[in-house]
């Protein structure tokens, strides 16, 4: 591919600084918030709302084709902790912020019509996870960026555990050991190691050289990069993945900010973060990493297709529906071509706007009529058909049909595959989207056309309050702008490949 | 000698010594608790503020024993009173004057017979702890390292928990045995060199087997004291019976002795031994990492779990001091005083605990964080401190013993890490447990969170654990001409006794 050499310009910004401590000081403002949970829940938005326009100030700068970063604490030489912004970091961030901002009048909502105990440790929890993602996204350096993703881990197991019985319990505990021991046992040295390699941890500013010397032994680089990919257990490739179906014990808007988009997006940026700028593409090609890559992930995406056909909660299946689409971010950029890194990147945005939605129905439906399981919800579409209706939508994005998001990464990584000229990885793909129409489309259809079960016809069920409907629908309509119009989100990935 | 040393100024080591001393004294003749608990804290706190001066007054870029001080003691045996501070033991001593003063205020309330004698101890604990460190007189260093065992025995024995005679015997017993063998290697050295003076003894041309047999003597006296794997059974007992300071103190400074003495003796005074040695040394640490943490991992007490843990920590400190490269040396160094200032304030922290339940149970105390957010919060960060998350000291130290450990030997650094892994299991487990707890928590209801004096104890160690983490090159500034300089030393030995080391292999 060409290799994009403009040595980019680098600007000092201390606004990158802000960015990441807005959510963190919105997270101590609303602990001692306890009292008041209207003051509370103001202080959770506006700082969404401050996040999100902090990022997007970014933009201008980035345009003109300049990358920020701001140093905070240097440790040891080569070892600091830096921000940057850059177009590989706003594609994460972007999403982040947009979609907390929407969360945040979701889980109000939700919070306040279940009559969830612990609200304020629940938004205060929200906010720090808010602050380990974005900061995860505007990382300059491998260390940083591990920095983040542990504060993500930690951060989150209160959201796990929330509502403290045993399920969730047993739920956060394997969620807390899946990810810090897989952290310390493959990121801890594939970190140290590197950095007695090279002498130090920055991210280069092109995804081709990485910083690997080309004096490293090639198994050495080989089990690196096998520790990186097995390290960010967050990605939910197997066999690393069984956190994820376990956290879905969480209440609702917490899987759908977290485990949809926050959590493991911070896996998946993470892994192709990387892939991309720690190992690069020269040194992927040379040592012949990224086809086996593609096809390990690709058993990822199948299997866990399968598994999600199999399950009947509906939480559960788009969990590892989840499981599955993660891999699809990973196969694309495995591919090493300009496509597939493009549609690989691009499904960070796309996959993450359908999935909220699909997670936000979940939600809506639970609690405007207590269903969990999808053999209850036939006839349920004709009294919630606006919830339904998004469901619909965001389904068919995630099996990748057009006019919606999903249909623009799948372009990406077919043609990917097919300059790669992988016919397996094609077929794995199309395999796959056969799989996702078998377990999406039986929901749309059942609930729309299905019979409603003797008895629970007319039982009260509306559709759930507006402040969870209009962000489901603000998700839904947003996945179909990028599906219409996706060269916004584009133009930081093309800043990527070049 | 004079080569060595820098003489300057005020004598501020006699002076960090003997104050403490001299408070003790004054307790002999004034017996009123409330006077001997604000007694102690003043002297305490003076010794923590003179010790600064020290601080200010130490020049990193110099290899040399500062601020020292010789006086002739016994000249017939060439005995001699010399103390003076080199980078690496800078920080050992502003620890210790650091972590004292906070001892005294753990033991406020916690102590509550025979306060002034409890008092009359630790000033006389700070006495030796100071002397250990600075002697450079191998009687002197002698002296204060046994006379440290008597006021840390009583500690144990007269105000500890129900197995305090058990504990205190094993712990006074384990660590006079390594001691005796450390007498007579010094004596041992004495015969050869016709001198104490530490530094005259380092770099000279001792036969290979003599090296052998002192460091053997050496490393059997300090191993007790770190302690190793395998000779580390006294110090659970210890940590478990002895009250909160005494748990402090032991952990945060007395173990530090060990890996001091491996420092400052094994590797300058017999180091084709050292070389030679090393590396079943470096697996005998693995050996302890790794058995800490599965230990760790399934205690129910929580004062068992931190001791046992303290095993694993320790374990990186030994492996970081022999793989014998800059890293691993600073990493090693800079994880003592980590050590000292994360594990103290957890057993400050289970002290708190401790005083409020009456029991160290995990079982007893799970589910406390509802009650106590404050409590809490404190924990965790130490908690996390304590198994090296990224930001907190213990991850530069870490870091920096596992980089130097990767520099000499891959396969030997894969073998630490589950000892890393492991460390996250147990303090998470016990994190999860005080914090959460689980469906069935007793209840802690009664409980009231941490009060001023508690916060006031607690949050310089925060301070600590940030400032380490987060900005760690002015304390590897103070230590690193003394680190380069010895490793310099030790390459230039090895350059030119690369015969004697390989005959043995042969």
């Amino acid at each position: 591919m060409d290799t994009v050499s403009t040595t980019a310009h680098i600007v000092e910004n201390s606004n990158l600084l802000l960015a990441v401590l807005i959510p963190l000081f919105g997270s101590l403002v609303v602990m001692t918030l306890k009292n008041h949970p209207n003051l509370r829940e103001l202080v959770s938005s506006c700082s969404s709302i401050l996040l999100f326009f902090m990022v997007l100030s970014f933009i201008p700068a980035l345009k003109a084709g300049k990358t920020l970063v701001y140093p905070i604490f240097q440790l040891l030489p080569g070892l600091s902790i830096t921000l940057r912004a850059d177009g590989f970091s706003m594609i994460f961030a972007m999403v982040a912020s947009s979609l907390w901002v929407i969360a945040v009048f979701y889980s109000m909502g939700y919070m306040r019509a279940h009559d969830e105990p612990c609200q304020t440790r629940f938004n205060a929890c929200f906010a720090l996870a808010i602050f380990g993602a974005i900061g995860v996204a505007l990382s300059d350096n491998f260390l940083t960026l591990y920095l983040f993703y542990e504060i993500v881990s930690v951060c989150t197991y209160p959201l796990v555990a929330h509502h403290q019985d045993e399920e969730s319990y047993e739920g956060a505990r394997k969620y807390i050991i899946y990810l810090t021991t897989t952290a310390k046992f493959f990121l801890l040295p594939a970190l140290i190691l590197i950095y007695v390699l090279v002498g130090n941890l920055d991210f280069p500013h092109n995804i081709n050289t990485g910083i690997i010397p080309a004096t490293a032994t090639d198994w050495m680089v080989t089990m690196l990069y096998i520790f990186c990919i097995l390290g960010f257990a967050k990605n939910g490739v197997m066999p690393f993945h069984h956190w994820l179906p376990g956290a879905m014990v969480a209440p609702t808007p917490v899987s759908a900010l977290l485990h949809a988009v926050a959590v493991v997006k911070v896996g998946v940026f993470c892994t192709t973060r990387t892939m991309l700028y720690v190992f690069g593409v020269e040194t992927m090609d040379r040592l012949n990493l990224g086809i086996p890559t593609a096809y390990f992930v690709g058993f990822t995406i199948l299997m866990a297709s399968v598994i999600a056909l199999s399950k009947d909660n509906l939480k559960a299946r788009l969990a590892y529906s989840t499981v599955s689409q993660l891999s699809y971010i990973i196969l694309g950029v495995a591919l090493l071509t300009p496509h597939g890194i493009e549609g690989g990147l691009i499904h960070i945005v796309n996959h993450a706007f359908s999935k909220i939605t699909l997670f936000f129905c979940a939600g809506a439906i639970y609690i405007a009529s207590h269903k969990k399981y999808i053999s209850e919800m036939s006839g349920l579409g004709r009294t919630m058909p606006f919830t339904f209706g998004a469901f619909a939508v965001a389904s068919l994005s995630m099996i990748g049909a057009p006019p919606v998001a999903g249909f623009v990464s799948k372009w990406y990584l077919l043609v990917g595959s097919m300059e790669a000229h992988q016919v397996g990885i094609l077929v794995i793909l199309i395999a796959s989207t056969v799989l996702n129409v078998g377990y999406f489309a039986p929901v749309t259809y059942k609930a729309f056309f299905g019979k409603r079960p003797e008895g629970a016809a007319e039982t009260g069920i509306k559709e759930a309050p507006l402040s969870m409907l209009i962000p489901l629908l603000i998700a839904v309509t947003v996945s179909v702008i990028i599906g219409i119009y996706p060269n916004f989100m584009m133009q930081f990935v093309w800043m990527v490949t070049g | 000698m004079d080569l060595l040393l820098i003489k300057e100024g005020l004598p501020l080591l006699t002076l960090l010594i003997f104050l403490p001393l001299a408070g003790a004294l004054v307790l002999l003749f004034y017996h009123g608790e409330s006077f001997a608990r604000l007694w102690t804290l003043v002297v305490t706190s003076l010794t923590a503020v003179v010790s600064i001066l020290l601080l200010t007054g130490f020049n990193s870029a110099s290899p040399k024993y500062q601020f020292a001080e010789a006086y002739e003691w016994i000249p017939r045996f060439h005995i001699n009173y010399i103390v003076g501070v080199d980078g690496i033991s800078i920080l050992l001593v502003i620890l210790t004057t650091f972590i004292m003063p906070f001892c005294v205020l753990a033991s406020w309330k916690y102590i509550k017979n025979r306060v002034t004698p409890f008092m009359f101890c630790l000033l006389i604990m700070e006495t030796s702890m100071i002397g250990v460190f600075v002697a450079l007189d191998f009687v002197l260093f002698y002296i204060f390292w046994e006379f440290m065992l008597i006021p840390m025995y009583l500690l144990i024995a007269i105000w500890g928990g129900p197995r305090k005679v058990y504990a205190s015997i094993k712990f006074f017993l384990y660590t006079l045995a390594g001691s005796v063998l450390l007498l007579v290697a010094i004596i041992a050295l004495y015969l050869k060199t016709g001198s104490f003076f530490i530094p005259s003894m380092m770099w000279q041309e001792y036969t290979l087997t003599f090296q052998v047999l002192v460091f053997l003597a050496f490393f059997l006296a300090f191993a007790i004291k770190v302690p190793m794997f395998p000779f580390h059974t006294w110090l659970p007992a210890a940590h478990v019976e002895a009250p909160t300071a005494g748990s402090v103190i032991l952990a945060s400074v007395l173990l530090k002795m060990g890996t001091y003495g491996l420092l400052r003796f094994c590797l300058p005074i017999t180091p084709d031994a050292t070389m030679l040695l090393a590396t079943p040394i470096l697996w005998l640490s693995i050996a302890g990492i790794i058995y800490g943490g599965f230990t760790a991992l399934a205690q129910q007490d929580m004062k068992k779990l931190i001791a046992y843990s303290s095993v694993g920590h320790m374990g990186f400190v030994t492996l970081g001091i022999f793989v014998l490269n800059s890293r691993g040396v600073e990493g090693a160094i800079l994880q003592m005083i980590n050590h000292g200032v994360t594990t103290g304030a957890l057993f400050l922290c289970v002290g708190m605990i401790y005083e409020r339940t009456h029991s160290r149970e995990l079982a007893m105390a799970s589910g406390v964080g509802k009650y106590m957010p404050w409590f809490a919060t404190f924990l965790a960060v130490f908690s996390l401190s304590s198994f090296g998350f990224p930001g907190t000291n213990s991850f530069i130290g870490e870091f920096l013993v596992l980089a130097g450990t990767f520099e000499k030997n891959t396969i030997l650094a894969l073998a630490a890490i589950p000892g890393a892994v492991l460390a996250a299991a147990y303090t998470l487990r016990m994190l999860q447990k005080v914090v959460w707890g689980g469906t069935a928590n007793p209840d802690q209801s009664y409980l009231s969170d941490l009060s001023v004096r508690e916060i006031v104890i607690l949050a310089p160690f925060l301070f600590f654990v940030f400032w380490i983490g987060l900005g760690p090159q002015p304390f590897i500034d103070l230590i690193h001409t003394s680190v380069s300089q010895l490793l310099e030393n030790l390459n230039n030995w090895q350059q030119q006794h690369q015969i004697a080391a390989t005959v043995l292999w042969r």
